[in-house]
């Protein structure tokens, strides 16, 4: 069980980072998420990985598994899920604003084309009617 | 008595929500909240400041649940330090915000700002490495929404970076979390200490592998070399207030790394003993390098004014790295005056930018500004103070640096890289002076707008603790002295932590 656990961790991190490093922005918010979720696994692992023990104190049991890396485990979910749902408004917002899904933002949007290929169709007809 | 010691955490939290709850009110009655609830801070981490003098450790347990099972807040010296000039900076930033009317380009800055208060001083206070990640968080989500309060492109693209790259980094610091919960099976940084003593040889190179990666995280939010991309976007285009209050978020990885790895991996730790040090000091070298470049080749102020944030930054790491207690003395003593210093520049770039009209500040011939002489003036004073120069408290920080690091096995290549960045720090801050307020336009077009005098009067109480640093430096090394001795003194720390007892005892 310790190598398909550490399998999907490692499989779920390396798919995180190749998506994390993509140049739009719906890759990298998916990239994260992976990420995310990877931690998530590893930080319930930290625990040891026990099978059908209770966290919390029973007297039928004969052991217990680490009750720590669950709450940890919660409290990462939520602040992971909060972050995700503020990345895709402001990918969202970056989209709207930037003209495009580019992280850099760098390629124009159909309007800036147009302007800058009518600015420069200017600049040669002047340069022309030198 | 000791439960007042949480109230610099509790404080903005309960701002927060006041001002969130205040909103149909209007944004007078916000400001007025805001700034009251920062002030009652200052009074209150004042106070903190001076309780912290007496060299006791001031251990609340949350919950009442005895170390290290339940979650701890330490109020020592250096935290209760990080504290004071937090409010105090964030005071000067909010009155500027208020009487430019930065507030009214979005919503929530009040609330925001607050919450960003209650990230930082609980990322200040915290015993507990767990509750720093979430700290972080809190901060990390409130500078969110302060670094795009306003919006615009730019500010859009800087901010996405900037988001982008500390989720990464939180998901850095869960991993190094869970691994050092793994090996020591603690997160309380005073039992982590204890702990990674009796770390099994054979595990001693994950251990050190997540010792590594911690640093990485706090590096991220430190900006140091290759992780300081995001930093001088983020902060040129964003607005004044907002920046000049970053200038303590670059300090609070810096903070992390003396107290997080300096407490777990300091000398107590056996064969793990410092074993961040040499890479923070070769890193802050290199960064410090890369960020005088940056000083020198920047095209607007505000971006310059980023690269000598960070080259500040980079100037704490090297000190850092030294890693004696003199050197953390000096730090310290860098700390206050760069955090106040990098909030004016920012502040002050600000007034330039609204000055110019259209060229904004860009090193272009414009429109000479409205009281030259006076802005100018100041700018003048900042350039001394920031790049080093005598009489001003940043010579002083930075001599003590050098000072420190004479034992040094590098100290020719740290002497060689300070002293270097420091002469081109100088020169792109010579030439920044001459091109905006020699080389105007002789007849203006228009008028420039007339100096908001109110705004100006913070940058000026930022500016009055430098000479302040240096007249009352004698007390003032005295304090960072003491408190870098009581960082050093681990054994205290972990007694103090450790040893606390609930106030009610458990009924048998």
């Amino acid at each position: 069980m310790e190598w398909l656990i550490a399998a999907v961790i490692a499989v779920m991190t390396g798919c995180g980072v190749f998506l994390t490093l993509r140049a739009r922005t719906f890759p990298v918010v998916m990239g994260l998420t992976l990420l995310a979720y990877a931690v998530n696994v590893f930080l319930f692992t930290m625990g040891r990985l026990q099978i059908g023990l209770p966290p919390v104190i029973d007297k039928a049991a004969s052991g217990y598994t680490d009750p720590l890396p669950q709450a940890l485990v919660l409290t990462a979910i939520v602040i992971a899920f909060g972050m995700t749902s503020f990345l895709i408004v402001l990918a969202l917002k970056a989209r709207s604003e930037l003209g495009n899904d580019h992280v850099d933002g760098m390629h124009k949007s159909a309007d800036e084309r147009h302007a800058s290929a009518h600015k420069k169709q200017q600049q040669s007809t002047e340069e022309l009617s030198k | 008595m000791n439960q007042f010691a949480s109230f610099p955490v509790l404080l903005p939290l309960i701002g927060g929500i006041v001002i969130l709850l205040s909103q149909r009110a209007g944004i007078g009655m916000q400001r007025l909240l805001n700034l009251g609830f920062t002030l009652l801070l200052l009074l209150l981490t004042g106070w903190g400041l001076q309780q912290s003098l007496s060299g006791d450790y001031q251990v609340i347990l949350l919950g009442d649940w005895q170390a290290p099972f339940g979650i701890v807040m330490v109020l020592d010296r250096l935290s209760a330090l990080m504290l004071f000039i937090t409010a105090l900076l964030a005071s000067a930033a909010l009155w500027y915000a208020i009487n430019t009317d930065t507030d009214k380009q979005g919503h929530h800055f009040h609330v925001l700002f607050q919450i960003q208060l209650f990230g930082l001083n609980g990322a200040f206070m915290t015993g507990d490495l767990f509750n720093l990640f979430v700290f972080f968080e809190v901060l990390l989500l409130a500078s969110y929404g302060l670094l795009l309060h306003g919006g615009g492109r730019l500010r859009t693209r800087a901010g996405l970076h900037y988001v982008v790259i500390n989720l990464v980094g939180s998901t850095l610091f869960l991993f190094a979390v869970g691994t050092l919960y793994g090996m020591l099976g603690t997160l309380n940084i005073a039992d982590m200490a204890m702990a990674v003593q009796s770390v099994a040889a054979e595990d001693r190179g994950v251990v050190t592998a997540a010792a590594l990666l911690l640093l990485v995280v706090f590096g991220i939010k430190a900006a140091m070399f290759p992780l300081y991309m995001w930093l001088p976007n983020a902060y040129a285009y964003t607005t004044a207030p907002v920046a000049a209050l970053f200038a303590i978020m670059t300090k609070v990885g810096l903070y992390s790394m003396i107290r997080v790895h300096g407490t777990i991996f300091g000398e107590s730790a056996g064969d793990l003993a410092f074993v961040h040090s040499n890479w923070i000091l070769v890193l802050g070298l290199i960064t410090l390098v890369l960020a005088a470049l940056g000083v020198m080749a920047a095209r607007i102020f505000r971006q310059q004014v980023a690269y000598l944030i960070l080259a500040s930054v980079a100037t704490l790491l090297i000190a850092i790295g030294i890693n004696s207690q003199a050197a953390l003395s000096a730090t310290l003593y860098y700390l206050i005056h760069s955090t106040f210093i990098g909030g004016a520049l920012f502040l002050l770039a600000d007034v330039i930018r609204v000055a110019r009209g259209t060229h904004a500040d860009t090193f272009t011939k414009s429109t000479p500004v409205d009281q030259p002489i006076l802005v100018g003036g100041v700018f003048m004073l900042l350039a001394i103070a920031i790049s080093g120069m005598p009489p001003l408290s940043g010579f002083f920080g930075k001599m003590m640096i050098l000072n420190a690091a004479i034992v040094h096995n590098w100290f020719w290549a740290i002497l060689i890289v300070i002293l270097l960045a420091g002469l081109m720090m100088i020169v792109a801050l010579a030439r920044t002076g001459s091109l905006l307020f020699y080389s105007v336009q002789a007849e203006p077009e228009k008028p420039a707008p007339a100096l908001n005098k109110a705004a100006f009067a913070a940058i000026i109480m930022l500016l009055v603790t430098s000479p302040l640093m240096v007249l009352l430096a004698k007390p003032l090394t005295g304090f960072t002295e003491a408190t870098a001795a009581q960082q050093t003194d681990h054994r205290s720390y972990i007694d103090a932590v450790l040893s606390r007892q609930p106030v009610t005892e458990v009924s048998k």
